[in-house]
């Protein structure tokens, strides 16, 4: 993994630590919940587990305030977890039941929330960029200081659209984060394989746009990036880049026999960089939390989980009239 | 509490694999992410990793057994505390179990059974929608097509702030083909936005503005560009009301000219009403008249949906009488009788009509009183007012410039075979552009096009003249 250009300030509060604590072992334990609902066939097609990178959303989700927008690719369970939607109904939308955020008729790719300002969950690959630069065309105006986050991965950021994206964000001050999750894998494509310059964050390079390199596996050297990035597009001087150098621990999806890297390699970022982990030791070394107090919230995050499967299977399939119907407005 | 392993799906179609090896042995300790076993699939041998934490209690099928199927208990976890006998009273549960689950399917099976409507209904089952409302004493004015275009953005962007256009040379060049003339000098650069060259990204950029609630009128120089942009236009604007359950969608309107101009060959001058006709959650509309270009448009910028405007650039410099109301829509879905005739029903949409009135005009020298309607909208479509024409004239011929395979006058064929198959005297006859490339030639554009005496002699043999 490469280096990160910042590191992560020592003085933060035991509250906050705790909050990402938090976030990043519920989205852990509902994506490990969602994998095995998946192998009992609760869960059917394609279906993309966020683990190894939850640092990105939750030390993001952090820096953003109400208002600000999030789109992203279809690996988008962590993303509506750490913006503040119901376990239950993410995890119903993936098993395909009425009580899924879309009724059951988007799946685990297409989720939206107007509520949470989630805009989706898209399963092209790169279309959520324009999109996200569309959310912050609407917040210029409109003339608000909302900001939107437009994530993709190291595979999106060599399709074209990006570029016209970063393009048009940039003539335009567009109020846009493109927050590039390079997790080294575009499916079983090495960012070495597929990518002519490694550097992704310098991408926008050619537009005039600012980007940094982050350390995606470090939670606030993540939210101190997201907070120099929101600062930066509030200040209506256009879009950022910030690309988190993350992993991801699982298969592209649930059916990838991952045989483009070694066990050892996973291994070894899992044990030296896991971004849990990590926030479990400050809690630990720096006395802000005891073991009980962290066995307490491992538990309630396992019960809120535990409570979101049995929903998503209890929650009964859509009606069939619900084929017709949100067709047209 | 013990919990049961099940074989697990490793793919989206597994239904069984070989349990190929397992990774730990009974008395283990496992924690989440450590690997339990390999399973083969029919693609690939796949790591399969434990979820919860706890020892292996029982391992309750071997290695090496092929043909395992998913869902079925593979060994039992124990928790904290628990001994062996929690694993042998869930093993011999766990034979009863997948009997059970067998049954399941089965009942699965038998919900299937959806009385789901047939295709040729979904798209044509419409609420009957009214005519739209001309007073009697309404004047009249004579307008270009192009100028109603403008007149209804026009009035559209005075009404809602929300309203605004982008596009390559909307702007300072005016339009293009001068559609926009006039509009950045009143609306200013905040409403009307020129674009670089992309359509791909502009279009998704307005999608997303239209997410978040404002309406674009996105202009394509010719739908032929928006070919760059098709993944957009139908994956995300037209699928996201549905894959959002009803939360959000993208209020928008793509125009811009669509089929053949003039010796532009191949690469733009193609007809795509049947390309996106096709697509649930888009509305098409392709209007012949200045004033049905002027109604439509105001209603496709109202419209809380994505709709595909298809314009043509022939009939931008035609002029129509358009009525001086203060605010005169059409409604999108419904059909107009453009003449009168009792022998044969034309039907058609676009610079189509042009073909399909010339033809009128001529069969009626020779006493062949033709019924010429105009679609004017693709989707919905009004096959309300096609089968009711076909019911009385007991003859239909379908006109438009696009290719014949999977044409929009192909539709139409099924539809009255579904819905008029007893009235019909002869066989539905679809006249469409050549299945060819456009060429470049003179002699030989023209001969790939639609032409008026092609849809006079169709009309003759199901008139049987």
């Amino acid at each position: 993994m490469a280096a990160a250009k910042k590191s992560s300030k020592s003085n933060v509060s035991a509250e906050e630590l705790m909050s990402h604590y938090r976030e990043m072992l519920m989205i852990r334990r509902f994506e490990e919940k969602a994998g095995q609902l998946y192998g009992m066939g609760l869960i059917g097609g394609f279906c993309h587990l966020y683990i190894g990178q939850e640092a990105v959303v939750v030390g993001l989700e952090y820096a953003a305030k109400e208002g600000d927008q999030r789109v992203t690719s279809y690996r988008d369970h962590g993303h509506m977890l750490a913006c503040g939607m119901d376990p239950k109904g993410v995890m119903a939308e993936l098993t395909g039941r009425e009580g899924g955020y879309s009724k059951g008729k988007g799946g685990s790719m297409h989720m939206f929330s107007a509520e949470k300002r989630f805009y989706g969950g898209h399963g092209i690959v790169a279309a959520q960029v324009p999109i996200g630069a569309g959310l912050a065309f609407a917040n210029k105006y409109k003339g608000t200081d909302d900001v939107s986050f437009a994530y993709f991965g190291d595979g999106a950021a060599n399709q074209g659209q990006v570029y016209e994206t970063f393009n048009m964000a940039s003539l335009w001050k567009l109020p846009c984060i493109f927050v590039i999750e390079n997790n080294q894998y575009a499916m079983g494509t090495s960012l070495q394989r597929g990518s002519s310059t490694p550097e992704l964050y310098t991408r926008g390079e050619a537009f005039g746009i600012p980007g940094e390199a982050v350390d995606g596996m470090d939670v606030l050297a993540v939210k101190e990036a997201g907070e120099r990035a929101l600062a930066h597009c509030r200040s209506g001087e256009g879009p950022y880049i910030l690309e988190m150098k993350t992993y991801r621990y699982r298969g592209h999806s649930m059916s990838d026999p991952a045989k483009y890297r070694t066990r050892e390699e996973v291994q070894k970022i899992k044990s030296e960089k896991d971004p849990i982990d990590h926030v479990r030791d400050l809690l630990v070394t720096g006395k802000h939390a005891s073991e009980d107090e962290l066995k307490a919230i491992d538990k309630e995050v396992k019960k809120i989980v535990s409570e979101a499967a049995d929903f998503a299977t209890e929650s009964p399939e859509p009606a069939l009239e619900e084929l017709y119907t949100d067709i047209y407005a | 509490m013990a919990i049961q392993i099940l074989m697990p799906a490793l793919s989206p179609t597994m239904e069984e694999g070989t349990l190929a090896k397992w990774m730990v042995k009974e008395g283990d300790t496992v924690a989440s992410g450590d690997i339990m076993a390999e399973i083969e699939t029919d693609k690939a041998t796949m790591e399969f990793e434990a979820v919860d934490e706890g020892v292996i209690g029982k391992i309750l099928i071997e290695e090496g057994t092929e043909g395992v199927k998913v869902n079925t208990p593979i060994a039992v976890l124990l928790e904290d505390g628990e001994d062996a006998s929690a694993a042998d009273d869930l093993g011999s549960k766990a034979d009863a179990g997948s009997d059970t689950d067998d049954t399941d399917n089965g009942d699965d099976a038998g919900e299937s059974d959806v009385s789901t409507k047939p295709a040729a209904q979904a798209a044509g089952d419409m609420p009957e929608i009214e005519m739209e409302n001309i007073p009697e004493g309404t004047k009249f004015k004579k307008q270009t097509v192009r100028e109603a275009i403008r007149d209804a953005m026009a009035e559209e962007m005075r009404n809602a702030d929300e309203v605004f256009l982008m596009g390559e040379e909307v702007g300072e060049y005016q339009g293009a083909y001068k559609i926009s003339q006039g509009l950045l000098e009143e609306f200013g650069p905040r409403r009307v936005i020129d674009t670089p060259i992309t359509e791909h990204g502009f279009a998704g950029i307005a999608v997303g503005a239209a997410f978040a609630g404002l309406r674009p009128i996105v202009e394509f120089m010719t739908f032929n560009f928006a070919m760059q942009a098709i993944d957009q236009i139908i994956n995300s604007a037209a699928k996201t009301l549905y894959m959002s359950g009803g939360q959000m969608g993208a209020p928008m309107v793509f125009r811009g000219p669509n089929g053949a101009a003039a010796r532009v060959g191949a690469q733009h001058s193609q007809d795509y009403a049947a390309w996106y006709a096709q697509i649930p959650g888009l509305k098409v509309v392709m209007p012949y008249t200045a004033a049905d270009y002027k109604g439509l448009m105001k209603s496709a910028i109202r419209d809380p949906n994505p709709v595909i405007f298809l314009e043509n650039e022939i009939l931008y410099g035609q002029s129509f009488d358009v009525p001086e109301l203060d605010d005169f829509t059409v409604p999108i879905g419904k059909a107009k009788i453009a003449r009168e005739g009792d022998d044969v029903t034309i039907v058609s949409f676009g610079i189509g009509m042009k073909y399909a009135l010339e033809a009128a005009d001529a069969l009626a020298e020779e006493g062949i009183k033709a019924e010429v309607l105009d679609l004017r909208s693709l989707r919905p479509m009004d096959t309300n007012a096609i089968v009711k024409s076909v019911k009385k004239t007991n003859r239909c011929v379908t006109v438009e410039e696009g290719f014949p395979v999977a044409s929009i006058g192909n539709y139409i064929s099924s539809v009255l075979m579904q819905q008029a198959f007893d009235y019909l005297d002869a066989p539905v006859i679809n006249c469409t552009g050549k299945d060819v490339p456009m060429p470049y030639a003179a002699n030989l554009e023209k001969h790939a096009l639609i032409t008026t005496p092609e849809v006079i002699e169709a009309v003759k043999s199901v008139t049987y003249r």
